[in-house]
């Protein structure tokens, strides 16, 4: 499942310096794993990270993106492969000796420092100069707003005031890599939201490179360029938000990244540049011929809810007079009203369930369906995604 | 401020009798200690003659500071051990016998003192020390430490593992996150425990005296050995002046191991 990295890699040795200059990647991971005690918590991780790129691990708990991220960190070694940023191998290398920085979950800041202070703490330790150290704090306090509150110590500010030290504190020695480890998980919703948007206007400012681990999906989603889904202490896949959400590597990442629709089928018959595949719960679906050609056995076809459309009656067009869209008959079975999208939920004539999200486009509720209301299902077969179970 | 919930006449009563129960033989010894009369049990009028006489008591004075001694360094030393202990026990990776080095270091705390003084006694004898001041020192090291190591432990228990992890990661080698973070968090805890350890060592009795050696009497021994021989009116001075320091570290350690509480709680509002 993981893009296997060719284990010859050219011209590392040679690019010293900058290598970014020379287009190789900021960050690059090579078969990396860690095993605790019998559980393999990182098993053969490859994966390159190009400078000023905002990077998202997203996973469930438990699936290694937290371990793999303290590797960066330096607080666990790897049993194998290394870890190479701009050529230099840092796999064995203490927290200290690396130049990234990390902001913590919990945020760990010094509670017997004020802010001032926090934020100072890792300049000091660089021998900066005092002088150097004030105009460094004033410019980091500005940077996250926490102007007013330096003399304030930790347990005198509020999560969303402490969030912002810990960035300040993490971004002070200006770390060729900022490793974040679920930095809004304590904030709260309308806050985390307010946050992500600081946030990915910060990174894009300060061109540097963000590698941010969250199980939250959405979160991932909104400010990532790239996300890495973890499963059990692999990559399962390595794509941009919108690739991940229409096009996932497999059943279980499509589950995992939003809603979907999934029937379960088997034959398959070829229909010019469609498939064919009969499922046991929406008969026969007529799906685009996927660009990776699938192999036989079981798959299964899946549909995103808001790609599901309703109609009273079945399309008009050409192209469903003509059998190219999937067209399910059923009764309204659930109504769920969410503001924005309602979604229905769909029980077919032919027995299973199909969950279509419409946009409330208007104020009145003209276009509502009701409960027990018979109603057609239907898409495209290009919004279907033919996934090997 | 909480309101206090106003107790009932019941439980004023309770709480009377109880304090009574614990105090009022305390009580009557420092009144005791101000009585004229040369009689322990009759009344003569207020009189500071038995501080006086105490002050002016040579071979009491020695012991006293012969205590002094003992409790300063004893708790200097154990407070040292018990908190490389306390840290190798809760920082270290899982080495192995781990908890068997817990469970041994914990041991002092139950082991009857007599047991703990005929062994250290033999010890001593079997090493043909001179035993005297080092003797009680070490053996009031060995008693204290583990009560040292109990109150380090249980504040580098609640400390937050990722404080000394976020400053090797600001720059930090080891050595020096331990020095700038942790310790600076957990000297509340230590200082209450050199605390302890002081007061422990200042009125053990029982380990002292199988440690020690003629001309090196500590306070309890000397006083133990007075009363033996019937009870003057200046053991109560002694005594008063001995709660009386007792009360002052006490009050201290508890102080310090309240603000060692109430740091580090980072969710503490305003």
């Amino acid at each position: 499942m993981t893009d296997e990295l060719p284990k010859t890699h050219v011209a590392i040795g040679a690019t010293d310096g900058d290598a970014a200059a020379a287009g190789q990647p900021l960050l690059r991971i090579e078969g990396v794993a860690k095993t605790f005690g019998t559980f393999r918590a990182v098993d053969g991780v490859s994966l390159e990270i190009k400078a000023g790129e905002f990077f998202a691990l997203l996973g469930p708990s438990g699936c290694g993106k937290t371990t793999l991220l303290r590797m960066l960190a330096g607080f666990e070694a790897p049993d194998e492969g290394r870890i190479l940023l701009s050529g230099r191998d840092i796999a064995q290398a203490l927290p200290h000796e690396r130049p990234i920085n990390m902001m913590f979950q919990n945020y760990a800041l010094f509670p017997h420092l004020s802010v001032r202070d926090n934020i100072a703490f890792g300049l000091k330790r660089a021998g900066m100069a005092r002088a150097e150290i004030a105009t460094r704090v004033a410019e980091m306090v500005a940077l996250v707003k926490l102007e007013g509150l330096e003399k304030r110590k930790p347990d005198q500010l509020s999560g969303g005031q402490r969030q912002r030290v810990a960035l300040a504190r993490a971004l002070a020695r200006r770390p060729q890599l900022l490793l974040l480890d679920e930095p809004l998980a304590a904030l709260d919703k309308k806050l985390r939201e307010s946050t992500q948007g600081e946030l990915m206007e910060l990174q894009r400012r300060l061109g540097m490179t963000f590698i941010i681990v969250t199980h939250d999906q959405e979160e991932a989603m909104t400010m990532a360029d790239r996300i890495g889904v973890m499963k059990s202490g692999r990559l399962a896949q390595v794509a941009s938000p919108r690739e991940l959400y229409e096009a996932p590597r497999s059943r279980w990442i499509a589950e995992f990244v939003g809603d979907v629709n999934l029937f379960d089928g088997e034959s398959k018959l070829r229909d010019g540049h469609r498939l064919v595949i009969g499922t046991r719960d929406a008969g026969a679906l007529v799906v685009a011929e996927p660009r990776e050609p699938v192999g036989a056995g079981r798959l299964a076809v899946a549909i995103r809810p808001e790609k599901v459309k309703l109609s009273r009656r079945g399309p008009v067009s050409e192209a469903g007079r003509e059998k190219a869209i999937n067209r399910l008959d059923g009764v309204i079975a659930d109504i769920c009203y969410l503001g924005g999208t309602t979604t229905y939920k769909v029980k077919l004539d032919t027995g299973g369930m199909v969950q279509a999200s419409v946009a409330n486009s208007a104020r009145t509720d003209v276009d509502a369906y009701s409960l027990n209301q018979h109603v057609v299902a239907w898409f495209t077969p290009d919004d279907c995604m033919v996934l090997q179970s | 401020m909480r309101k206090i919930a106003r107790l009932s006449r019941f439980n004023v009563a309770s709480l009377a009798l109880g304090l009574a129960f614990l105090y009022l033989p305390i009580l009557i010894l420092v009144i005791y200690s101000f009585n004229a009369s040369r009689l322990v049990t009759v009344w003569g009028g207020w009189s500071l003659r038995w501080y006086h006489e105490f002050f002016n008591d040579r071979a009491m004075i020695e012991a006293a500071w012969m205590s002094l001694r003992v409790a300063v360094s004893s708790a200097t030393i154990a407070t040292l051990l018990g908190t490389l202990a306390a840290v190798a026990l809760s920082r270290g990776e899982r080495f192995r016998g781990r908890t068997l080095f817990s469970g041994m270091l914990y041991a002092p705390l139950v082991m009857p003192e007599v047991i703990t003084g005929l062994s250290l006694l033999l010890l001593f004898v079997a090493l043909n020390a001179e035993r005297g001041f080092w003797t009680v020192t070490i053996a009031h090291t060995t008693l204290t430490m583990c009560f040292v190591a109990v109150v380090v432990q249980s504040r580098l228990g609640s400390l937050d593992r990722s404080l000394e992890e976020a400053a090797m990661d600001l720059g930090c080698d080891p050595v020096r996150a331990f020095v700038a973070v942790t310790l600076p968090l957990i000297a509340p805890a230590i200082v209450a425990g050199w605390m302890l350890a002081f007061t422990l060592s200042l009125d053990d009795l029982v380990i002292a005296s199988f440690t020690t050696g003629p001309g090196s009497a500590t306070l309890p021994i000397r006083i133990y050995s007075e009363v033996r021989l019937g009870v003057k009116p200046e053991i109560n001075a002694i005594c008063t002046l001995v709660i009386a320091l007792i009360a002052v570290v006490i009050v201290i350690a508890s102080l310090a191991s309240k603000l060692s509480s109430s740091q580090g709680e980072s969710a503490a509002p305003l």
